[in-house]
Formats: structure tokens, C-alpha cells, sequence
């Protein structure tokens, strides 16, 4: 017996036990070895279960578990972490026929795999709040931003947060479609998903990249800087604001 | 060989398998629980509430910590990432036990989380001892191997386990983690006698015992197929074991394990008291 038969066997019902692998008496350990099967595809259902709650009430608990099952043999974990297993659910649910239909699925993945990564990301303390709005202007524009490891952003065409707070805190589901970006912060112990505010995301996609504010708002269409600073503040996301040392 | 260090040990009295919905129930109503054991992969993370929560019962408990995806029994290396990540969360906590299972789980990229079985051969047992050698000196401690719950047997297999696990413990130094429910189900499996399997078991070995509940059921031929489930109490027969173990053994620390279907506080609790009923009578 080597262990390849026997993953191979695992995963893949149609096939029979490896040889070698028996029973007390030396007879092929038929349902025995199913105990193994079942062990691998429930256990690994069941974190695809608590990973993706919003995805199981979208498509139902039944439905989910046969899909599951589907995603497992198609992708086995690549890691004994399985508290980040699922990182190919949105192209597995982008390719798979029968959800073709809820086009919005891809990306309602994308924010439970972000809300899941920002529980488990750094401690990190914040800044004072009143700390960026007491720098002068010319401080102000230059400052760079380093923002807390536990924070995400998930960019849709679909309205993704409302889409998630239907599902995660029965509010009503949306009836028209629109973009919404998404910011995940963790002031404490749970993050929270927030909408962001138009042009945003692109905003801090350029802080996040090391860019100082001032670069970062000449280059974002008009969008409203208070909402997003408030945001930002009341999640305790900005954890360090560098400013431009006068050379010497 | 593993040079073992002066560390605090667990103490000789019940521990559980640590579910967070029990953290305030632990702080405010421990008795008769002693020390706690946690599954090293879920607090692998960065940060959080998980590593919060560890690191507060860590300053009031001893904890063990006890990895599920080592894969020592693997034919391929040992993931050098996990080995670092090992090595990380117990330099950060300090446990009083380090503890793996005598089993593979990952092949070539995938992990397959499951304890798979092994043949135990003269080929099989080299290959174990060259992993437990690479996880103490990577993690740099002394580890406790734990004996599997099997459902099949190998046509291969040509060494006892016992002989396979003694030989282990003997060429790294490590020592040996005693299921006794796993024993109980796995005797049954392989249609062996359990109280000859503790009688003959190296119980000086033995930093840690485990108990935890099974479930029932039937192979093609209409055999006893026992599952290692950890989804309910402890049977009547495996607390027999237990009580014959500790009188061979003498006191040990003894982990209720309860993973599926957590039941409240009080009646993980109460396992621990039984646990503790027969520890007592054996050190009185």
C-alpha cells in the first residue's frame, strides 16, 4: 500500500480500497475503509460550512453540502490552516453551472473568505483619532498611512454588503443592483463589514500602497474624504501616520 | 535523540479539550478541571480573539498543545512552514505538553485532515523516527505520540503497535500519549483483546492519557465497527479501561476530548469529575 492509492481512493468513491488494506481477516476492508472517506469529505464540508454561512443560506443547506462535497474533491486543502480553507470557492462558484444564475456568489465568497482573514490578522493599536485632523495642511498632504493587518477591501458590481447583511443579520435583501465596494475593519475582536462611499476603495487602495494623502486625493474623483476618515477612525484602522522629515 | 529540558509538567488530574463557547464557564467554574488542551492549528492565526482568549487561560492553566496536522506517518518531509508555525505558538505559550498522533494526513500539497493509518513495518518505523527527530529539534521540545484509532489493517503490517510505539519512544526520546479510547476501538476493529493492549503498554512512557466517546457501528460482515467520534460521553466499557490503565500506571494527566456535538460546561465537567473519582482512588 502507498499512500498515494490510498488519497487516491479517498476522494474518489468510484474507486475500489487499495489493495493491501483489509479487514481483521485479511478480506478487502470494504466498508471499513469508507469510515475514512467519510471522515475527510465531512470534515472538510463542515469547515467549508462555518467558512461561508452566507453562501449556505443563499443557496440552501442542502444544496451547499452537495456543492461542498463537489468543491473538496475538486480542491483539497493546501494547508494544515484550515481556518483559511475556501480561497478557491469564488472561481469554484464562478465555474459551476448550476449557480450560474446568482452572478453575485463570486464575491459574496470573497468578503466571508476577508471577514474570516481579518478575525484571525495582528493586533494592532491605533493612532489617536484627533491625531490626523490636528496636523497642519501642508502635513496633512504628505502624511503616509499604515493601516491595521486586520483590514480588507472587497470591490463588487453587485450590492455585495447588503447582499451580506440580508443573509448575516436579516435585514431585507436589496431589489436593485448596484456597485458596492466594502471596507472590513476589527476595532476589537469582530470585524465589520461597511459600505464605503463612491471612489473610496481606490482612495485607500493608493494609501494602502504607500502613497502620501495628498497624491492619493489628487488622483480619486470627487468623493466624500469626511465619510471615508470617519470610517476608517471609528474601526481603529489607521495604526501609524508618517510625515514627510524636512531634509536636511 | 531529544534532550529533554526541566519544564512544568501537566499536572496528574483531568484536563478537556478546550471549545471557546466554554471560556467564561472555565474562568468562573474550572473545578474539577486541572489544565487544558487545545488543537495547535486553530490558534495558528496572527491575532484576534482566538490568541487573546488562549493567552488568558494560559496565565491561570497549564495547556497542551496538541497538533492534528503534522502529518508524522506522511512518506513525503514534514511541511517545513508548519514545523515553523509549530515552533512559533510554543515559544509564544510555553505549554507544559506538546503532543502529535502516530498517523498521516497530508499528501504530496493536499491535507486531507484526517489521521490516516499506517502499516507499521521496519520501513514505516525508520520513517517516524526521522520525523518525531525533525519536529523536537525544529520545535525544540519534547513530544508525546499519541496511538491511532484504526479501521483497517495492512497486509504489510508485520510489527506489533505496541513494539512500534516503544521502539519510537526508545530511538527519539519522545514519549507516548495514551488514548485509551482509541485503544478500546481500535481493539475492537482488529478483533484484539484491550486489556491485554494496556497490560502490555509502556505506561513509564506515558506523559498524557486521552478519553473521549465513540460511536457504533457495523462492518459488511456484520462485525463491531467502532468510530473514534468525540461527539458524546465516554462509554462504560472505556471507563473500565481508564480504571484498569491509571492501576497499572498509576495518577496521569487525563484529557475528556468532547469535538462534535459540544455539550454545555456542566456535562464536559462532569466527565472530568469521573475522571477524577478514579485518579484520586488510585493516588489515595
Amino acid at each position: 500500500m502507498n499512500q498515494s492509492a490510498f488519497r487516491a481512493a479517498l476522494l474518489d468513491p468510484d474507486r475500489p480500497v487499495p489493495p493491501g488494506v483489509t479487514d481483521p481477516e485479511g478480506r478487502p476492508a470494504g466498508s471499513r475503509f469508507d469510515v475514512y472517506r467519510n471522515n475527510v469529505t465531512a470534515s472538510l464540508t463542515e469547515a467549508l460550512r462555518q467558512a461561508f454561512p452566507v453562501i449556505r443560506k443563499l443557496v440552501g443547506e442542502e444544496f451547499f453540502t452537495a456543492m461542498a462535497i463537489a468543491h473538496v474533491r475538486a480542491h483539497p486543502p493546501r494547508s494544515p490552516m484550515l481556518m483559511l480553507y475556501g480561497a478557491d470557492m469564488p472561481g469554484f462558484l464562478a465555474a459551476f453551472p448550476p449557480v450560474a444564475h446568482l452572478g453575485y456568489l463570486p464575491d459574496i465568497a470573497r468578503l466571508e473568505l476577508a471577514l474570516r482573514e481579518a478575525y484571525h490578522a495582528a493586533d494592532a493599536a491605533p493612532v489617536p483619532a484627533d491625531r490626523l485632523a490636528a496636523l497642519p495642511e501642508a502635513d496633512f498632504l504628505s502624511a503616509r498611512i499604515s493601516f491595521a493587518p486586520a483590514m480588507r477591501i472587497v470591490r463588487s458590481r453587485w450590492p455585495i454588503h447588503a447582499i451580506w447583511a440580508a443573509n448575516a443579520e436579516d435585514a431585507p435583501m436589496p431589489r436593485e443592483r448596484r456597485a458596492e465596494d466594502v471596507v472590513i475593519l476589527r476595532p476589537g475582536f469582530d470585524p465589520a463589514p461597511q459600505v464605503l462611499p463612491d471612489h473610496a476603495a481606490g482612495f485607500l487602495s493608493l494609501l494602502q500602497a504607500g502613497h502620501p494623502l495628498g497624491q492619493a486625493l489628487a488622483a480619486t474623483p470627487d468623493f466624500d474624504l469626511t465619510a471615508t476618515l470617519g470610517i476608517l477612525l471609528s474601526g481603529a484602522a489607521i495604526t501609524d501616520i508618517a510625515l514627510e522629515t524636512a531634509p536636511c | 535523540m531529544f534532550d529533554a529540558k526541566t519544564r512544568p509538567d501537566l499536572p496528574a488530574k483531568p484536563g478537556v479539550g478546550y471549545k471557546p463557547q466554554h471560556f467564561t464557564d472555565i474562568l468562573e467554574n474550572p473545578a474539577p478541571v486541572g489544565w487544558l488542551e487545545v488543537h495547535a492549528e486553530n490558534y495558528m492565526g496572527d491575532g484576534g480573539r482566538p490568541l487573546a482568549q488562549l493567552r488568558h487561560l494560559a496565565e491561570r492553566f497549564p495547556i497542551s498543545v496538541h497538533g492534528v496536522g503534522l502529518s508524522i506517518g506522511g512518506e513525503g518531509p514534514l511541511d517545513p512552514d508548519h514545523l515553523a508555525r509549530l515552533k512559533r505558538l510554543c515559544d509564544w505559550l510555553n505549554p507544559a505538553s506538546f503532543s502529535e498522533h502516530l498517523a498521516w494526513s497530508t499528501h504530496g500539497a493536499e491535507f486531507l485532515n484526517d489521521l490516516l493509518p499506517l502499516p507499521y513495518t521496519d520501513a514505516t518505523l525508520a520513517r517516524v523516527v526521522g520525523h518525531i527527530d525533525r519536529v523536537q529539534d525544529a520545535v525544540g521540545r519534547r513530544m508525546l505520540l499519541e496511538n491511532p484509532s484504526v479501521y483497517v489493517d495492512f497486509t504489510e503490517t508485520n510489527l506489533d503497535e505496541i513494539d512500534f510505539l516503544t521502539e519510537i519512544a526508545a530511538r527519539t526520546g519522545c514519549g507516548l500519549l495514551l488514548d485509551v479510547n482509541n485503544v478500546y476501538v481500535s481493539c475492537t476493529n482488529r478483533k484484539t483483546g484491550w486489556n491485554d493492549y494496556i497490560d502490555r503498554f509502556p505506561h513509564h512512557h506515558v506523559g498524557e492519557i486521552h478519553l473521549g466517546g465513540h460511536d457504533a457501528q457495523a462492518d459488511d460482515t456484520g462485525a463491531a465497527l467502532l468510530i473514534d467520534a468525540h461527539g458524546s460521553e465516554v462509554t462504560d466499557p472505556v471507563w473500565a479501561l481508564y480504571d484498569r490503565t491509571i492501576r497499572a500506571s498509576g495518577a496521569k494527566p487525563t484529557l475528556i476530548e468532547w469535538d462534535n456535538d459540544v455539550p454545555d460546561w456542566p456535562v464536559l465537567a462532569a466527565e472530568a469529575a469521573r475522571a477524577a473519582q478514579i485518579l484520586n482512588r488510585v493516588a489515595a
